[in-house]
């Protein structure tokens, strides 16, 4: 690699000694210093708040981490692991600076046992080169986030990622049998395994959704799922909201647990449309995107029963995919619809609440009217069958005096998710975006409670500082101010 | 330490003329990065398409200079267009890219190998034939082979021996083809045929099988003769004149009634497609010439494009071959076709096509990259290679020259002896056995 070193150095609170030591234990090139470099670094998919990392570095090995973590403990520096850097919570910031651990270079498929069902892989491979590495074999991987193509499965494990087929197959808590982590202190752990009903704390349960706080995952064994021998893919049109949330309940209600049911509003559809032609109605309130899968014969009786339940609900039109190309070209509109919500507006920012099912009308109605409210557009698309809603508030980041209102609605709408007994992220998770909704989330006991089991792995608080809990660890929390949400994705 | 690290106060960043609005398409969510070829192989943002994105904004906010490193990142980038597939939002890298680059080459000096051989040499197909004379009586002779044996090769300096060690073995020069072929059978089409000039010099027998399957399927074929180099090297790294004047010559060149004008060269293809948007760039006063660059731009087709819209004549003849298909970035990425090629080598009997892992991501040709990024593009390299490996073809088919010297040159170094055909090669031979059968 061709580096230069005249770049003013961007490693403000760290000695040229731990520069150096990084150096021996990484090598040269797996070592940036320079701020030219570390500017990318700044922010993840959370594009709000930024801040440089003094260094970045790509461990090659499990050991390579250990030692890493041993000289950040020595040198007193704090350090946030990195995976593809898609949180669009802000999971990456490195809250006052420090060490960022980037595990992109450790992404090899280690282990693949058809035979009991599992995998081992290394943290920083892509979610769905793993899907892809099994193809042919009759099993996946089954938690499929919208990021699917580029997160990494360590990131999925910090993150606790969900995705439209979660609905069935759980979420990546339901899919980690075990993991080795390099715990904050340096130490090397390894928690679970690939036999079920092992005694003690379920640790690995605890350590997926840890958002790095936890330490860092070097080794994920995962649960591999078999391919569903058949789908049915539909789509339900409906001319109210209310129409399309009571048809979910309804399916639900009745025990069938579909691989996926997502609902996009007309907002939504109209962008979709216009992107990918599809056939959508653009007079319609809402479209269901519902897919159940299983064995041939079962897969019939639930699909008859879903368009039953639709009908009776007042769907307009409830079509089937026909085809593998009509149902991949379903699935693309969906996971890539906020793609196309470039065509509606200059900037947008997605939030991700969670709502019992049945609480859906309500929120939504609560969402047209808070948008009416400030001023804001505001589409929809959303997990429906586990009440994981994503509003997409739309506006132009040029314009401060509207950037204001989109915080102001979205507030709202959290703060009603909370009210209705819901959450204030579905799949996202806290990061730094979210932290000021914990105390309203939780008990002051609630926290504290946390706050023990952190310090129970993560006691200095060097180890992602600032993330998920109110309580700043050890490091002073240089929270820069909430300045404009900037042109965000959606998942 | 994120304040602006401005170079020079005054003087335009580099970029600066670009649409600032393309910067903000970017949502910065990040899921054109494991689509990305460099940052697969190294895993930094920094070569990754986010990662160059938010550089070149970085240079133009004045928040970072062109330093050294920005240099290298960007250089490093294949301009495959691989994260244009991947994006969502529909963020047009290219469009941020190439004038980027444009406006770097403004302020470094322009290096010999650039200036006499990829501007002088490559664009020419008769200096490059004369050029690549010497070549061919050495590897009649099979100097070359022992060369390369004592690895003598290795004694030429950097590029010129990467050029020696890319050359494929030069089939001789087919004879030029006539200005005008006649249709086989009842004429369905009239087409015009870009012979391109490092394809014409390398690969001529691959036109003259372009022309025999177009024949076959009821085409009349006009080869115009004043028809140039497409300009890609020269826009690509930068010289956008030069380029646009080479766009003039090719639309007076091919007559304007042509159903279609046809390529098999797919970097080509990608070029003479983006002739419209080449002279909305270059802000050309000539509304009449812009308005002709991009009415000819709408006409260019690929071959297998092409004969899948025509409907192709069944080849009958069979191949027996065990193949695999890579597809080229300026194919799949720059215009959009995987499915014509594999559609038109499915048809043919007996061969059997295997799936490639990977088989959109960059085999490090890109245009001159092999010669300019030579340890990436080894890198690169490799990587297909092993990808190929994986499948057990015994031949590997792909629809762009600049890859398939990459692809001859890896698999020679690896002392492989697999073939890299093009679709309409396959094609023809299929044609000419059922002929022959018949
Ligand atoms: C367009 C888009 C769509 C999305 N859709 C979904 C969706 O459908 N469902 C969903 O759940 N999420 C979704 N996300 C959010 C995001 O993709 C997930 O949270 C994903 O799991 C993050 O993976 P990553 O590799 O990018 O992790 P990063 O963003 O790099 O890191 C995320 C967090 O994990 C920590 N971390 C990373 N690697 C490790 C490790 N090895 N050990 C310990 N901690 C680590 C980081 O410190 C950080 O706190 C979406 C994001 C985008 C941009
Ligand atoms: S280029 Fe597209 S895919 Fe990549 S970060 Fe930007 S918006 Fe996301
Ligand atoms: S053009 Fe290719 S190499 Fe360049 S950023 Fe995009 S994917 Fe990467």
């Amino acid at each position: 690699m061709g580096k230069s070193n005249d770049t003013s150095a961007g490693t403000g609170g760290i000695s040229g000694e731990l520069i150096r030591r990084f150096q021996a234990i990484v090598g040269d090139d797996a070592v940036l210093s320079a701020t030219d470099e570390l500017l990318v670094y700044e922010c993840d998919g959370y594009v709000v708040e930024k801040k440089l990392p003094d260094v970045v570095l790509f461990p090659g090995s499990t050991d390579q981490v250990v030692e890493i973590v041993l000289a950040c403990n020595e040198f007193d520096v704090p350090f946030v692991p990195r995976g593809a850097g898609t949180s669009l919570a802000g999971g990456c910031l490195p809250v006052g600076g420090g060490v960022m651990i980037t595990l992109t270079r450790m992404k090899e498929i280690l282990e693949v046992n058809l035979q009991d069902r599992f995998a081992v892989v290394e943290p920083g491979l892509v979610n769905l080169h793993l899907t892809q590495h099994l193809a042919g074999t009759g099993f996946h991987y089954a938690p499929d986030p919208s990021s699917q193509g580029a997160c990494t499965i360590g990131g999925n494990v910090a993150t606790n990622s969900g995705g439209p087929h979660t609905l069935k197959y759980g979420v990546t808590v339901n899919h980690v049998l075990g993991l080795e982590v390099v715990m904050p202190d340096g130490r090397l752990v390894e928690l679970g395994g690939a036999t079920e009903g092992l005694a003690g704390y379920d640790l690995t349960g605890l350590f997926v959704g840890s958002e790095g706080t936890f330490g860092i995952c070097t080794k994920v064994m995962v649960r591999l799922t078999r391919d569903p021998v058949a789908y049915r893919t539909m789509l339900g049109i409906f001319e109210t909201v209310g129409d399309a949330t009571r048809a979910i309940s309804s399916i639900i209600g009745e025990g069938i647990i579909p691989a996926a049911l997502e609902m996009m509003d007309q907002g939504i559809v109209e962008a979709v449309e216009a992107a990918y032609g599809f056939g959508f109605p653009l007079d319609a309130a809402a479209v269901l995107l519902m897919e159940v899968d299983g064995l041939e014969v079962a897969v019939d009786e639930e699909a008859r029963r879903i368009v039953e339940i639709c009908d009776q609900a007042g769907a307009r039109e409830v079509r089937r995919a026909e085809t593998q190309e009509e149902r991949q070209l379903l699935w693309k509109c969906r996971k890539q619809a906020f793609g196309a919500i470039g065509r509606l507006s200059p900037s947008y920012c997605t939030q991700d609440g969670v709502v019992p099912r049945t609480k859906l009308p309500e929120i939504l109605e609560f969402i047209t009217a808070a948008g009416e409210r400030h001023g804001v557009r505001i589409v929809n698309v959303f997990h429906a069958g586990d009440g994981n809603i994503h509003p997409i508030l739309l506006f132009d980041e040029r314009d401060k005096e509207q950037i204001a209102r989109v915080f102001s609605a979205s507030d709202e709408i959290l703060g009603k998710c909370i009210d209705l007994g819901g959450s204030v992220t579905g799949e996202h998770g806290i990061g730094v975006e979210k932290i000021s909704f914990m105390d309203r989330l939780f008990s002051s006991d609630d926290l504290e409670v946390m706050g023990r089991v952190r310090a129970a792995f993560n006691p200095k608080g060097r180890c992602s500082p600032a993330k998920m809990l109110p309580v700043a660890g050890a490091c002073g929390m240089e929270h820069i101010e909430r300045s404009h949400p900037g042109k965000q994705a959606a998942p | 330490m994120s304040g602006p690290l401005a170079e020079t106060e005054g003087a335009p960043p580099a970029g600066g003329s670009i649409d600032y609005g393309r910067f903000l398409d970017c949502v910065h969510c990040g899921l054109c990065t494991a689509a990305c070829p460099t940052y697969l192989e190294t895993g930094n943002e920094n070569d990754s398409p986010r990662g160059r994105i938010y550089l070149m904004r970085g240079v133009v906010d004045r928040r970072v200079g062109l330093t050294d490193n920005v240099r290298h990142h960007l250089d490093l980038c294949l301009d495959c267009r691989s994260c244009e597939t991947a994006c969502p939002s529909g963020v047009e890298y290219g469009r941020l890219i190439e004038p980027f680059r444009i406006d770097m080459k403004g302020s470094r000096a322009v290096g010999w190998f650039e200036r006499f051989v990829l501007h002088g040499l490559f664009p020419y197909p008769r200096r490059l034939k004369w050029a690549l004379a010497p070549m061919r009586w050495l590897q009649l002779l099979r100097v070359d082979s022992v060369a390369r044996w004592l690895c003598l090769d290795r004694l030429l300096p950097g590029t010129l021996g990467r050029m020696y060690r890319l050359l494929p073995r030069l089939k001789p020069v087919a004879a030029r083809l006539p200005e005008v072929l006649p249709a086989v059978g009842k004429r369905r089409a009239r087409v015009g045929l870009f012979t391109g000039c490092v394809g014409d010099v390398m690969f001529s027998h691959t036109n003259q099988a372009t022309a025999r399957v177009l024949q076959a399927n009821g085409c009349e074929v006009v080869v115009p003769r004043q028809q140039v180099c497409c300009g890609a090297i020269h826009y690509h790294s930068g010289a956008a004149e030069p380029a646009l004047e080479m766009a003039r010559c090719n639309v007076a060149a091919f007559p304007e009634d042509l159903d279609a004008v046809i390529l098999n060269v797919a970097g080509c293809g990608a070029m003479l497609k983006d002739y419209g948007q080449m002279a909305a760039e270059a802000t050309l006063k000539d509304t009449a010439m812009c308005e002709s660059l991009a009415g000819f731009a709408s006409r260019v087709k690929d071959i297998s494009e092409f004969l899948v819209e025509l409907g192709p004549r069944p080849p009958l003849g069979e191949v027996a071959w065990r193949a695999t298909y890579h597809d080229a970035c300026h194919l799949a990425h720059a215009q959009g076709i995987r499915e014509a090629p594999r559609k038109l080598m499915e048809m043919v009997p007996g061969l059997e096509l295997v799936t490639l892992p990977e088989s959109d991501i960059c085999c490090g040709a890109a245009g001159s990259y092999n010669l300019t990024e030579a340890e990436m593009s080894d890198r690169l390299a490799k990587r297909k290679v092993n990808n190929i490996l994986s499948t057990g073809a015994d031949v590997v088919i792909s629809g762009n020259a600049g890859c398939t010297l990459q692809l001859q040159a890896a698999l020679r170094q690896q002392r492989r002896s697999l073939q890299v055909v093009h679709p309409v090669d396959v094609l023809d031979l299929s044609y000419n056995t059922s002929n022959a059968a018949d």
